[in-house]
């Protein structure tokens, strides 16, 4: 993992010395709210229907059993007791006070962490792979990049005040396990001759105007990738659409322009850019790598697991996926137990999560952007044990990538851009559909609240999006998105519903997906061969 | 950060971080200064306006003036380094929505005199521009970024 040094360590206690600063102001009153405003969403810090609200960064979406048990303290103290794991891999506390912040963001500095560029219309958090480092099917552990793109965007002179919000994935594997071509920029490291570099897609998204990042250019050396995501960023900050937010995104942009007309302009840039020398050394992102190397796997860790309890061996089989590591394995916990909250984990969850990482995977977690917490370096030969602590936590669910997986963002009942609620539709849903959820196979269903998509409907195989429909509230269904490899957007299915209505509706689809299924096809594969109409009449009928 | 000059222009404050005396002439649009042959020395961009259409003629200005209509538009900022980034040595100015809490990126891309539209608060000025010793990147002020304090 990576660690602190001096430097990074100065930066961090600097902002929360500013931070501190600026909320003193504002209470003082010599800070307007409309100039406060910026200031507290670039650390994080949303006014919701009920509270404060405050993103912390999980950065690449590692971290370590001392700064989980740090998150689950503050949990405790400042809020009720929960925390909120989001589709960007962070963390969210939905009952803060704004006079505790500083002092939050103080506990949080200590065990390197902080809540800088969260929100605002600045480079947001990095995402990745949550399997990143463990995954046999990568070229390379894309978190070094990730960090190296961190420490480039912190505080950037130039982008701090782009037209709108700007998410960046790198990834390192040809599954895409972080939904990187719905990004502002999306990154693929690939090789090529021997040398790693990264494959640059820009202009994807979600929101009102859903986009699949086109191709804008095949590799980009180590050496001239800070030049190159500066050059893509000052033509996106000096040309993008300021008079008009649900325009401002570089989607439109590059959408408008077209892809060619715009990498035309980055090249251009770049050339300019590149004679500055910004780029780091290699030697940065060796020193980077070093931190990320493997931990210490023993060679000789016995494959065999004990099968013989039938709902462990569910939970294997579900939630457990292979390691590049002989005799390990990385273990998904489902934060999506059948009628919770969905990314939703308690305090003491949290501390257990903890301890276990620092038990069995060496010290390290992740969180997904499916809302879910991994261990990624498990021997196979402890399953059996973190299982049974598991599940005496009401977190051993065995339903990854299944229908009570379900994505959902906070919705009405927090968030005060809400068109209706998210949370009690996705337990609804869950309770109707966990019966069968293992005969269903992998079917992703994502719930957001309102039109500007944090709960990801468009890459839903099934989508659900909350509209106000004079009034009430109502939900528009959709079909055949995936945020993965085979990247698509969904598409609407007809009128929308009620509550009520929309769970039968999805129970009706899945019931005739079940129909139509051929050997070996998931409900999406389904939906691509035979198209809307099936679905519909079953639905409308 | 460089050392803070108050002097005003026609009354209104001005604060600048060069040694020498502010440039009175008044700047003239862009359109007005490509259009016509001018001898003026002193160009006003407005936030829209592409800054590279000057790059050509720097060496004759010894003003300009980069428009920030309001905080949030942060197009100033690009314009900014582009122009030191060209070699522009003379005054680089920001006028208008200029606030304590963006003024120190300001520095960074460039800027080195400010219009403000509101007096900002001196020793809340100097906490802002001392608060952050090290910088991650290397932009358009003589910051050593860390990487190259970690690697020399
Ligand atoms: S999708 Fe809408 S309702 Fe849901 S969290 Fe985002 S802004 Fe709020």
């Amino acid at each position: 993992m990576y660690r602190y040094d001096q430097y990074d360590q100065a930066i961090v206690d600097a902002r929360v010395d500013e931070f501190r600063d600026q909320v003193r102001r504002r209470l003082a009153g010599q800070l307007t709210e409309d100039q406060f405003k910026p200031l507290r969403l670039m650390n994080g810090l949303y006014l919701q229907l009920h509270a404060y609200m405050l993103r912390v960064a999980i950065p690449y979406g590692t971290l370590d059993s001392r700064q989980l048990r740090t998150l689950a303290g503050i949990a405790r103290e400042f809020d009720r007791g929960y925390g909120h794991f989001t589709t960007r891999q962070n963390l969210q506390f939905n009952w803060i006070k704004l006079e505790d912040t500083p002092t939050i963001l103080e506990r949080l500095a200590k065990v390197e962490m902080h809540a800088i560029q969260t929100s605002g219309n600045c480079i947001r958090n990095i995402s990745s792979d949550q399997f990143a480092g463990a995954a046999a099917d990568e070229v390379t552990d894309p978190r070094p990049w990730a960090e190296l793109l961190r420490q480039w965007s912190t505080f950037h002179p130039e982008f701090s005040y782009l037209p709108r919000k700007f998410k960046i994935a790198v990834i390192a594997a040809n599954e895409d396990r972080a939904a990187m071509r719905l990004h502002d920029i999306g990154i693929q490291l690939v090789e090529q001759d021997g040398a790693v570099g990264a494959r640059i897609y820009a202009g994807g998204g979600m929101g009102r105007t859903p986009m699949i990042a086109p191709l804008i250019r095949d590799f980009v050396p180590v050496d001239d990738l800070m030049s190159y995501l500066e050059a893509a960023l000052r033509v996106y900050n000096r040309y993008g659409r300021r008079d008009n937010i649900y325009k401002a995104r570089i989607k439109i942009l590059v959408h408008e322009i077209g892809a060619d007309e715009y990498r035309r302009q980055v090249e251009e840039e770049f050339v300019a850019v590149k004679q500055l020398g910004i780029d780091p050394p290699r030697a940065e992102l060796e020193r980077i790598q070093a931190m990320f190397a493997a931990p210490a796997f023993s060679a000789d860790a016995p494959e065999a697991i004990d099968r013989s309890d039938p709902d462990f061996a569910v939970w294997l089989d579900q939630n457990v996926a292979a390691h590049k590591q002989p005799g390990h394995a990385i273990v998904t916990i489902s934060l999506k137990s059948i009628g919770g909250i969905p990314g939703d984990a308690s305090a003491d969850q949290m501390d257990l999560v903890a301890d276990l990482a620092e038990r069995y995977s060496f010290d390290e977690l992740r969180v997904t952007h499916a809302q879910n917490l991994v261990l990624p370096h498990v021997r196979k030969a402890d399953l059996p044990a973190i299982w049974t602590r598991l599940r005496e936590a009401g977190l051993a669910e065995a339903n990854l990538d299944l229908v009570t997986d379900i994505i959902a963002c906070p919705g009405l009942d927090y968030c005060s851009l809400a068109n209706a609620r998210s949370i009690p539709l996705a337990q609804k849903l869950a309770v109707r559909l966990a019966p069968r959820q293992h005969d269903l196979g992998e079917l992703k269903v994502k719930i957001s609240g309102c039109i500007n998509a944090c709960g990801h409907h468009h890459a839903g195989h099934i989508g659900i999006l909350g509209v106000d429909k004079k009034g009430v509230e109502n939900y528009q269904l959709s079909f055949g998105g995936s945020g993965a490899e085979d990247v698509s957007l969904g598409k609407i299915t007809g009128p929308g519903f009620d509550e009520d209505g929309v769970v039968d509706a999805v129970d009706r689809a899945t019931c005739t997906y079940v129909e139509l299924r051929q050997a070996g096809e998931r409900f999406l594969d389904t939906y691509r061969r035979v198209g809307m109409q099936p679905f519909k009449e079953a639905i409308y009928g | 950060m460089g050392d803070l000059d108050r002097a005003s222009i026609g009354g209104e404050p001005l604060l600048r971080f060069r040694d020498d005396e502010p440039h009175d002439e008044p700047a003239v649009t862009l359109d007005s200064f490509l259009a016509e042959q001018t001898n003026a020395t002193a160009v006003r961009l407005e936030a829209g306006e592409d800054a590279r259409a000057l790059l050509p003629h720097l060496d004759r200005l010894a003003l300009i003036e980069v428009s920030f209509p309001t905080f949030r538009d942060g197009r100033g900022y690009s314009a900014g380094r582009i122009l030191r980034e060209a070699g522009y040595a003379g005054e680089l100015r920001a006028a208008g929505d200029v606030l304590v809490d963006q003024l120190p990126l300001m520095r960074r891309c460039g800027f080195d005199s400010f219009a403000p539209e509101t007096e900002i608060d001196a020793a809340t000025l100097r906490a802002s521009l001392d608060r952050y010793g090290d910088h991650y990147q290397a932009a358009a002020d003589p910051v050593v970024p860390v990487w190259r304090k970690r690697h020399g």
